[in-house]
């Protein structure tokens, strides 16, 4: 303790007001962008914010855009978001980013307002009890009553926001503790006792990861979003190790980019609508090597049926997520980068030779061959995966960013749309909530200015967030969205066509807005398109136009997104283009 | 193959060996002294695990230990199959302010012991009756009145279940019952 305060510098135990002790250790933690909304229970610190001239801070339109964009910053950064809104309200709109932020472990800090202490309980103007709101949705959340404590909370809220597992918290501050006048403290040496995530895999693992690999002639990486949340490391030595051993990867929807596409070992995605190499390759593998991914059901399809002849190893930081819903052979409750490094030293150190998967890659290469995302394309309407594949030609050399909102589009996006790199695909994969899309990609243009960052979206999706549109207009964010726009809630249509017998319950988009004008409204640029000759240009505008672009592609409406595997079936009966309508059984209806 | 052409299925047994299908998994009891920081809404956290996630909760007692550490104690019985009760210990470490899970049950060095307060209320030979039976059962009587009697008693669970039975004819008024505490034999800690 004495040696701590000796070696802090003098300006770390500051006397400030608690709004002040805010803006202080945002500064030290280098948050350099936050999203917020202004509100009584907030503006003290808005106050002090007023004059930190070297924190940006993005005003939003509502306040479940500052969570998305946080989150879309999170991803893309690898740094925690950060957010800040009023009490009640500001906070209750809040909670589907905390949510999602949660189900796709996404580092995020927010710091909501709250009325003052004195008022708690007492059903006060735009009180709401946001600790207990957000329990349940949140990795942890403070409510501070003294502001003494609030530096170091705000510490160990980074602290817990970034490391382990990662994913949001928050930071409920009452009023009088913003004005309040307390002590500053430094984050050096913060830390939470009966807080340990364990980050080093166990080496009697890694061992007995690598036996298995020398045996394995059918092997299969199943890669996850948790590869990039370790970091662009984690994704570097992913590369290594397929390049020592040839093992053929696929990646959940959360992962894409670790991997890239263009490798002739990519199978694609795999899951509910990944691809039919990926989905056969998991299903017939002899080892399955899980890196950070969690056997979610969109990945695993019926698990009993679930990749039946393979050993399995299983990567992950959190240990509740091992053996939660597939049970492993090897779990290494570990960061993957450290794994990851792990096992490559001790292959390496082996010097043994691995089996030939001669046979594997051919039996991979039949599967390729049935070019399960072929479509068949039109000169009269623009299909809409061949609006992604002229997207993607179209930008793929520049420095481009892709986030999506939920539906189809999305699919079609991850299907159609490659990548290369590690943090330039941001999507909601676990909560699938409709309207991320715009918001995440306001909060990835913070991060890179110069990058150009397309939201891929419904036309249903883009109306539940619309509104961030003029926050990039407002902060000369120049993002773009390309809306996908089928006049129907595509993948709601979808399951109705496969599951209710074709009846279409308040599933079309009725009364759309001219996307166009509404972009001119809110001081943007709109584009149409209808007719797949001009798509090309109309893309090329997009991309040239400096400011926010909301691109309304009108693509075929009828489309569904294949391949599928239905709910409740298994990894080798998926739905191809050609025998679509295949039987869902009964008890693949209920599930979701 | 769905389609019979790409590949052929491995060798090996059809039947996955990692179904997690629970249903001829036995249903066991275990008791669990989780270990916490003693801060604002950890044991609503602790509760809110087990009732978002589907998990039982049959007695739940919680109290500071350590007031210099705040630590406190929350020993919950709860029920599942072995893979729920793996999860159910593996999600209670994720919660920030969870130091330590100790399953007592499977240490083999479990002590579970309850407290009961047994409001019994009656006149002549029952009443006779119910004080000889609480002598047996090394109850103390903390209250008394010409026609009740309030028995202290602890002892494991089914004990204080069985007493309560004994009482039941005798008169019976009301019980109130601490739930499981738990410590575990030896002169080691956890
Ligand atoms: C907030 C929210 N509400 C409802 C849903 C359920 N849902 C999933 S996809 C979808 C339709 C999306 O329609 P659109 O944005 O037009 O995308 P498309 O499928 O047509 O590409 C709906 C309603 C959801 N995912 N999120
Ligand atoms: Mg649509």
């Amino acid at each position: 303790m004495t040696t701590q305060t000796q070696t802090k510098p003098e300006a770390d135990a500051r006397t400030m007001t608690g709004a002040e002790i805010v803006i202080q250790a945002l500064r030290e933690q280098g948050v350099e962008v936050m999203f917020g909304y202004p509100g009584g229970a907030v503006l003290p610190i808005y106050d002090a914010l007023y004059s930190a001239k070297d924190i940006r801070h993005v005003l939003v339109r509502h306040e479940q855009g500052a969570g998305h964009a946080a989150e879309g910053y999170a991803r893309t950064t690898g740094k925690p978001g950060v957010c800040l809104v009023t009490s009640g309200p500001g906070a209750t709109n809040m909670v589907t980013p905390i949510a999602d932020a949660m189900l796709d472990s996404i580092p995020m800090v927010v710091i909501t307002g709250q009325v003052p202490t004195h008022l708690i309980g007492t059903d006060a103007f735009q009180e709401c009890d946001t600790t207990g709101i957000t329990r349940a949705c949140s990795k942890h959340n403070y409510l501070v009553t003294d502001v003494n404590e609030l530096a170091h909370t705000i510490h160990e809220a980074f602290l817990i926001a970034r490391s382990g597992r990662p994913g949001p918290v928050v930071i409920d501050i009452p009023k009088d503790v913003q004005f309040a006048t307390g002590t500053y403290v430094g984050k050096e040496g913060i830390h939470k006792p009966t807080y340990r995530p364990r980050t080093s895999p166990h080496p009697d693992a890694i061992a007995a990861t690598v036996d298995l690999m020398l045996q394995a002639r059918r092997p299969v990486f199943y890669t996850g979003g948790g590869v990039i949340n370790s970091g662009p490391e984690a994704s570097r030595l992913l590369r290594e190790l397929q390049e020592l051993t040839g093992f053929p990867v696929t990646s959940t929807l959360m992962g894409l980019g670790a991997f890239p596409a263009s490798h002739p070992d990519w199978l694609g995605m795999v899951g509910m609508h990944g691809s039919f190499e990926a989905n056969n390759a998991m299903h017939d593998c002899d080892l399955m090597l899980c890196v950070g991914a969690r056997f979610d059901d969109r990945v695993t399809g019926r698990v009993d049926a679930f990749s039946p002849t393979s050993k399995k190893v299983h990567i992950d930081i959190d240990p509740s997520s091992v053996n939660k819903i597939v049970r492993v052979d090897i779990p290494i409750i570990s960061d993957c980068t450290e794994a990851l490094a792990a096992i490559i030293k001790e292959l390496k150190a082996r010097k043994a030779k691995l089996q030939d998967m001669s046979g594997w890659k051919q039996e991979i290469d039949i599967w390729r061959a049935r070019q399960c995302f072929a479509y068949t394309n039109s000169d009269e309407v623009i299909k809409p995966q061949h609006a992604v594949e002229r997207l993607y030609e179209l930008t793929k050399d520049r420095e481009t960013y892709i986030t999506t909102e939920v539906g189809q589009h999305q699919m079609w996006a991850a299907q159609f749309y490659h990548f290369e790199e590690p943090h330039h695909w941001m999507t909601s994969g676990g909560l699938g909530t409709m309207g991320y899309g715009l918001p995440a990609a306001v909060g990835v243009q913070a991060a890179h200015p110069n990058g150009l960052v397309i939201d891929i979206a419904g036309e249903a999706s883009i109306q539940m967030v619309m509104q961030e549109f003029s926050t990039a207009v407002q902060h000369k964010l120049p993002v773009k969205v390309f809306i996908l726009n089928n006049e129907w809630m595509g993948m709601v249509r979808q399951w109705q066509e496969l599951l209710h017998g074709e009846r279409y319950s308040h599933s079309y988009s009725e009364s759309l807005p001219d996307f166009v004008k509404l972009a001119e409204a809110l001081g943007g640029h709109g584009i149409r398109c209808d007719n797949p000759a001009e798509l090309d240009d109309k893309i090329r505008e997009m991309i040239d136009h400096p400011g926010p672009v909301l691109f309304d592609c009108c693509v075929e409406k009828a489309e569904n997104c294949l391949p599928m595997i239905p709910s409740g079936s298994a990894h080798n009966e998926m739905i191809l283009g050609e025998i679509m309508g295949n039987e869902i059984g009964e008890a693949g209806k209920k599930l979701v | 193959m769905s389609d019979g052409s790409a590949g052929s299925p491995p060798q090996g047994n059809p039947k996955s060996a990692y179904f997690l299908s629970h249903a001829d998994e036995e249903i066991e009891r275990r008791t669990l002294a989780v270990m916490v920081d003693n801060e604002p809404g950890v044991l609503a956290r602790v509760v809110g695990l087990f009732s978002g996630r589907g998990y039982n909760i049959d007695s739940l007692t919680v109290a500071e230990v350590d007031a210099s550490q705040h630590q406190s104690r929350i020993t919950i019985v709860t029920e599942g199959t072995p893979h729920i009760l793996e999860q159910i210990e593996a999600q209670l470490l994720r919660l920030v302010p969870v130091g330590e899970v100790i399953d007592i049950t499977k240490s083999k060095r479990g002590i579970e012991r309850e407290l009961a307060l047994v409001k019994v209320a009656g006149k002549g030979e029952a009443r006779v009756e119910a004080l000889r039976i609480s002598q047996i059962f090394r109850a103390n009587v903390i209250d008394t009145t010409n026609e009740s009697f309030i028995f202290e008693l602890t002892g494991a669970s089914d004990k204080i279940t069985q007493f309560v039975d004994l009482m039941r004819p005798l008169g019976l008024v009301e019980v109130s019952r601490t739930g499981v505490l738990s410590i575990k034999r030896g002169k080691e800690k956890g």
